[in-house]
């Protein structure tokens, strides 16, 4: 149902017969992959599929070697213009924060809107203590990330993502590095934000989320993407024997 | 029922008494078995016996008033000695009558340098500290300096070029007018001076007699060549380090061979070349300064140095820290600038700063080319015939003065630990 609500939408990131080798390893094998705006998709996959690779590929934290990547307009090439130009679209939401532990909870935040949007540091302080309260940790904002927990620091990393007015917002297994109790924490914020009707992409593994918020869900496997559809459909009637195995280990104890 | 605490509060008790004040340390940890408490008492007895050597010798049986070296035989440490020759061993031949310059150059360089150790002065203060900390230094030892119109004309180019890459963006268009102005300014005076264009004109500031660097010796030499061998070595060093770990090979392959000659070789042969070989390369009629060629084989040999300890650093970095700056947009410059190098100096505070007192005592060895730094003009001191006989009081001095120097940088590493990681602390 939701594929077809957005099906007249532009897409904002289109991905085209993308091929990457790490060495002889054949990591992503002909990925044809269209983003609408505001879609939300989860892309789910055992370890080393490649998922993780997919998403880094959009703003050249990794390098494809074969096949184009068009975000928001700009094709990706090897100018720097171009790259710069798209990481400033998309934020992304890393497995283990990657907060700069040198500086304070606000000065994170501020930090790329000051010097690569050039705004002026009260906006952004403005704008970045606005955001910390989205994600409920204003009180926080003068404390150093190592002071903080576990999830106030990936809550922290995504208003620090959010702090660019980004397009679209790529998390690459935004819960993994968690402990168990402060999971919801941060799945609540990216709820959240998909209400809001951010574009995001989401490497995850929490089932839950992919049947709460996701557009699209996307199976890979070895390098491929082996099965996409909306969540309903695909946890209920997976037509890859993939993907079934897949399901049968991860949702085995839900 | 003593136990009416509070619902969920837990009652403390105070330690036994062998385990807290100074018995119970004692106890622990001078007389826990029969073996350490033997040890203690032999140490402490050991201790105090040279202690109380060294007392005699340097205090109580101490002569001060001698004036000759005869006079203090069969006392204790010939103090005296220090006392008639502290001028030669402080300021080495430098006009006995004018030595009040080489203390003020030192209270400059001195003042400038606990001022650069505050941090909240580590912005742009920084330049204005270091100009005027050096220009005064300079001109007190020298005596008379001329400032050539190139020099003007560069820091024009230079303000000018770092206000339009600070304030673009930023700033009305009027005031980068104003910037792109005055760079240009610099750059076409240049040009024209470089061309012959513009006459070879100075604006001169002499208000002391002329003092050749020749004539210069002692501590002043010792702190001018570690403070700005170290100053100008610490940024190049950065920049060797960075572009050892250059995605671009060439850039890459000149800092790693640049790196690997410099610490292949001992200090004294670069300071030697420096000296003999390198006039031999320069044509004729052309030469540089002997403490200037000195000062420049320091820069170089340190700077390799620091390259391989804040390279350390820089590796200590996790791979996220470098992912997230790309992925926020920030550029090579930015990324270094703002994340990486403020993690990387912070890793590497204490092999930094020991890499900064080896170099403080490694420029004693200026002396093999005739360069009369600190420890050699302690030597001198004890060429007169009158005094000789006593180098142990001479250079028991000299270290005396350098343990202060070493020990200073060493407490001032600690303290840099301690704050820059307020806070920070996982």
């Amino acid at each position: 149902m939701a594929v077809q609500k957005l099906a007249g939408a532009a897409p904002i990131i289109t991905m085209r017969g993308v091929n990457k080798w790490f060495g002889q390893f054949h990591v992503l094998s002909d990925i044809n992959l269209e983003v609408r705006q505001s879609e939300k998709i989860v892309v789910c996959g055992p370890s080393g599929s490649g998922k993780s690779t997919l998403i880094r590929c959009i703003n050249r934290l990794e390098e494809h070697q074969k096949g184009d990547i068009i975000v928001d307009g700009v094709t990706l090439s090897n100018d720097v213009k171009h790259i710069e130009a798209i990481r400033r679209e998309v934020g992304m939401v890393f497995q283990s924060f990657n907060l700069f532990p040198h500086l304070t909870v606000l000065d994170n935040l501020t930090l790329a809107p000051i010097w690569v949007k050039k705004m002026p540091k009260k906006d952004a302080d403005e704008f970045a203590m606005a955001l910390l309260k989205r994600v409920r940790i204003p009180e926080q904002a003068l404390k150093y990330p190592g002071q903080l927990s576990g999830g106030q620091q990936q809550r922290v990393a995504i208003a620090r993502a959010l702090c660019m007015r980004p397009k679209v917002m790529l998390f690459d297994e935004p819960t993994s590095a968690l402990d168990p109790e402060m999971v919801k924490e941060v799945l609540d914020v990216m709820v959240e934000l998909a209400r809001e009707g951010m574009t995001m992409l989401v490497v995850t593994h929490e089932m839950g989320f992919a049947r709460a918020v996701a557009d699209r869900v996307i199976f890979m496997d070895q390098g491929e993407i082996v099965e996409q559809n909306e969540p309903e459909e695909f946890f209920a009637n997976p037509r890859n024997e993939r993907t079934r195995t897949f399901l049968g280990q991860i949702l085995h104890h839900h | 029922m003593t136990d009416a605490l509070p619902v969920g509060e837990r009652r403390q008790l105070a330690p036994p008494v062998t385990e807290s004040g100074a018995f119970g340390w004692a106890r622990k940890n001078l007389f826990s078995s029969w073996a350490n408490g033997i040890t203690t008492v032999v140490l402490v007895a050991a201790i105090a016996w040279i202690a109380s050597w060294f007392v005699g010798w340097a205090i109580l049986d101490a002569n001060v008033t001698a004036s000759t070296g005869s006079e203090c035989r069969g006392h204790g440490a010939c103090w005296a000695l220090i006392l008639e020759k502290y001028r030669l061993i402080f300021f080495g031949t430098f006009p006995y009558d004018e030595q009040w310059r080489p203390l003020l150059a030192i209270v400059s360089m001195l003042a400038m340098l606990i001022l650069t150790c505050d941090r909240r002065m580590w912005n742009a203060r920084l330049i204005l500290i270091w100009s005027i900390g050096s220009f005064v230094t300079f001109l007190l030892m020298f005596g008379q300096i001329t400032l050539p119109l190139s020099l003007f004309l560069f820091v024009a180019l230079a303000v000018g070029g770092l206000g339009m890459i600070l304030r673009a963006g930023i700033a009305r268009p009027a005031e980068l007018n104003g910037w792109r102005a005055l760079a240009a300014i610099g750059a076409i005076g240049l040009v024209l001076r470089l061309t012959g264009t513009l006459p070879a004109w100075g604006l001169e500031i002499a208000p002391f007699s002329y003092v050749e660097t020749g004539l210069w010796g002692g501590l002043p030499v010792t702190i001018i060549l570690a403070t700005y061998g170290l100053a100008f070595a610490f940024p190049y060093g950065i920049l060797l380090a960075l572009g050892r770990r250059s995605n671009l090979p060439l850039i890459k392959g000149l800092c790693v061979g640049f790196i690997e000659l410099i610490r292949g070789v001992p200090l004294i042969s670069l300071l030697i070349m420096a000296s003999v070989m390198l006039p031999l390369f320069l044509p004729q009629g052309m030469s540089f300064d002997k403490f200037l060629r000195a000062q420049v084989a320091v820069i170089l040999f340190a700077g390799a140095y620091i390259a391989e300890t804040i390279r350390g650093g820089l590796q200590s970095l996790p791979k996220g820290q470098f992912e997230a700056a790309d992925a926020m947009g920030l550029n090579y410059a930015q990324k270094t600038l703002l994340i990486v190098l403020p993690q990387a100096l912070r890793v590497v505070i204490p092999p930094l700063i020991n890499t900064f007192i080896g170099f403080f005592k490694d420029t004693s060895l200026v002396l093999i080319i005739g360069i009369f730094d600190f420890l050699n003009t302690a030597n001198q001191a004890l060429v007169d015939p009158a005094w000789a006989g006593y180098p142990g009081e001479v250079y028991l001095f000299a270290a005396f003065v350098y343990f202060i120097f070493c020990y200073s940088m060493g407490r001032y590493s600690k303290y840099l630990e301690v704050e820059l990681n307020k806070g920070t602390r996982r």
